[in-house]
């Protein structure tokens, strides 16, 4: 029983994570039509920071995650505008291509972000000083505080973000680009002022994100791949750009991973859920909720 | 397209390949090594070309076809010892096999859907090395006892000329009606299946002709490093640095890859000085040819060609 609940809540804080990682994701999709291969590197970049800051720069906690968004943010921009503004908006390359080099320079990008990080901070495993310390006991399961701190978080995050889309004037331009951009460009909007909130947004979560996942299992560089792909996984499983599925996509993946983990071995955790991708994409291809 | 004719781009590459094909004669078998493995990173990428240049498959996972090939050959060496291109033809066959699996998913689902099956089939294959390893020796890598030459010198010719050979063939196929056909239906699958060409079959074609020289690559290039690791083979990197030789050496245009690949090698070797960040490095040069000159390398000869 006490298994039970420890897969309960373990994988709750996971999908939790996994969540908010996906969400920005599905947003940038959504609204540009750009999946951001770099999106690992981004969320390594964050936890870098804000460990450096607290193991190097001795600052607090506080202080040391809130460096961890800012950087997260800084280089969701330069994303950005480095790479992705020039491309679309690229001459030389012709409108049905430009996907499959946006794909490929983000995937570059962040290749090179993993290996300046590696360069700077070497490969080893980095775990950011948590905010919240101690443990509580749930159930009879001995739970760090700060798996629950995370989904809390996690899940003040993703409604924020909810009330900003729906409640705001910016955030339903937003909507409404994702919906129809021509439709946005006609009612006098700029849309590449929507992608610029976008991308800002979109940095803020992937720094919340990266700085929750290193309190609570840490990373290295080598952790870029597996984050890109984990946050593609789950966005596709929900389909694409529906945030929405890619929120149900996070909590099936999370405690497929998790039940593989306790009750079969750490090693296959993330095969099923893979098998379950493909499974998917074969009867259903355009994902759980996806519109396309 | 604007193109300079088929037969004059074959015959600047022979004259090319006949060059290099002198090289042994005054350099050290340490750069013959370089460029043995360059040579094979531009079958792989060739391949990759002609599966995403001209049937528009978004495959991110040119490993899964390579990896098979390696590993197929290397095991199978490993358990009975069969004749060297006893092995190499089962590579090449079970990449075949790998491709046809890889193909089914791509007839049904497209673009970034199928991009991401490609990733999960490598991380699957990848899984399956990793924890079967008794077989494909684990994290460490495969041992492969036989060699088909310890010559610096005739590995190197052997990878050239099979690279030859291997980009001829690709490259008329992609110039042919097959590949003006198989461009169509990547660009749009609905107007050429109107027009009366079959998609479906043209594009199996395209995997099992990409499968084939994949793993065929795969399988030699496993024995003459004599071992096969995940991190040569299939790791999502290796994927990544074939993508990057294709498009900075120009889609759409088989024979660029070559020079991509080699570009790619020459590059991490001269930048070695650097260290760790030799990669940086590289992977930024890569990055600047993709924003600045999407045409790639053979994108640029060709059009200085035509003005000049």
């Amino acid at each position: 029983m006490t298994l039970f609940w420890q897969i309960l809540i373990d994988g709750f804080a996971i999908s939790s994570l996994y969540a908010l990682g996906a969400t920005g994701f599905a947003l940038i999709f959504g609204v540009s039509g750009v999946l951001n291969l770099s999106h690992g590197a981004l969320m390594v970049a964050a936890v870098v920071a804000a460990w450096a800051a607290g193991d190097q720069l001795h600052v607090g906690p506080y202080a040391g995650a809130a460096i961890g968004v800012v950087i997260g943010f800084i280089a969701s921009l330069v994303t950005y505008f480095l790479i992705v503004r020039p491309l679309q908006q690229s001459q030389k390359i012709r409108e049905e291509e430009k996907e499959i080099f946006i794909l490929t320079a983000t995937l570059l990008w962040g290749i090179m972000l993993q290996e300046l990080i590696a360069y700077l901070y070497t490969n080893n495993a980095k775990t950011v000083a948590p905010i919240v310390q101690g443990v509580v006991s749930i159930a009879g399961v001995r739970t760090p505080s700060n798996e629950i701190f995370t989904a809390i978080v996690c899940w003040l995050v993703i409604a924020v973000l909810w009330l900003l889309v729906n409640r705001t004037r910016a955030g339903k331009a937003v909507l409404a680009a994702s919906m129809n951009p021509r439709g946005v460009t006609l009612l006098g909007i700029e849309l590449s002022q929507v992608y610029i909130a976008v991308w800002a947004i979109y940095g803020v979560l992937v720094g919340i994100a990266g700085v929750l996942l290193g309190m609570f299992l840490g990373v290295s560089s080598y952790s870029v791949g597996p984050l890109t792909a984990s946050a593609f996984s789950i966005v596709v499983l929900g389909g694409l750009g529906s945030v929405s599925g890619a929120l149900i996509a996070a909590y099936v993946v999370g405690y497929l991973e998790t039940l593989t983990a306790y009750l079969i071995s750490p090693a296959y955790r993330t095969i099923p859920a893979l098998l379950l991708l493909v499974a998917v994409m074969y009867v259903r291809p355009r994902g759980l909720l996806g519109r396309r | 397209m604007q193109s300079a004719s088929t037969t004059r781009i074959l015959l600047i590459a022979l004259a090319a390949v006949i060059a290099v094909s002198f090289l042994p004669l005054g350099v050290s078998g340490y750069i013959l090594g370089l460029l043995t493995v360059a040579y094979y990173f531009g079958v792989f990428a060739m391949a990759w070309d002609l599966l995403f240049g001209f049937a528009g498959e978004v495959n991110f996972g040119p490993t899964f076809l390579v990896g098979t090939g390696a590993y197929t050959a290397g095991i199978l060496d490993n358990l009975y010892q069969p004749p060297i291109w006893l092995c190499v033809a089962a590579g090449a066959l079970a990449a075949v096999l790998g491709g046809v699996v890889l193909a089914l998913p791509a007839l049904r689902v497209r673009g970034p859907y199928f991009g991401l099956t490609t990733l999960v089939a490598v991380l699957m294959l990848q899984n399956f090395v990793v924890v079967d390893a008794h077989l494909t020796g684990g994290e460490i890598g495969l041992t492969i006892p036989d060699v088909i030459t310890i010559s610096d010198a005739v590995n190197y010719e052997i990878a050239l000329w099979f690279m030859a050979v291997s980009g001829a063939i690709l490259f008329a196929l992609s110039r042919s009606p097959v590949g003006l056909i198989l461009q169509a239906s990547g660009q749009d699958a609905v107007q050429a299946g109107a027009l009366g060409f079959n998609v479906t079959k043209h594009k199996l074609a395209a995997f099992i002709i990409s499968a084939f020289f994949s793993g065929l690559a795969g399988a030699l290039m496993a024995f003459y490093l004599s071992s096969a690791s995940v991190g040569t083979f299939i790791d999502i990197t290796v994927g990544v640095q074939i993508i990057i030789a294709a498009v900075i050496g120009g889609r759409r245009t088989i024979l660029g890859a070559v020079l991509g690949a080699v570009f790619l090698i020459a590059m991490s070797e001269l930048l070695r000085p650097l260290g760790d960040l030799s990669n940086f490095v590289v992977f930024a040069m890569a990055l600047v040819v993709v924003l600045l000159f999407p045409g790639g390398f053979f994108g640029l000869l060709t059009r200085s060609k035509e003005s000049g």
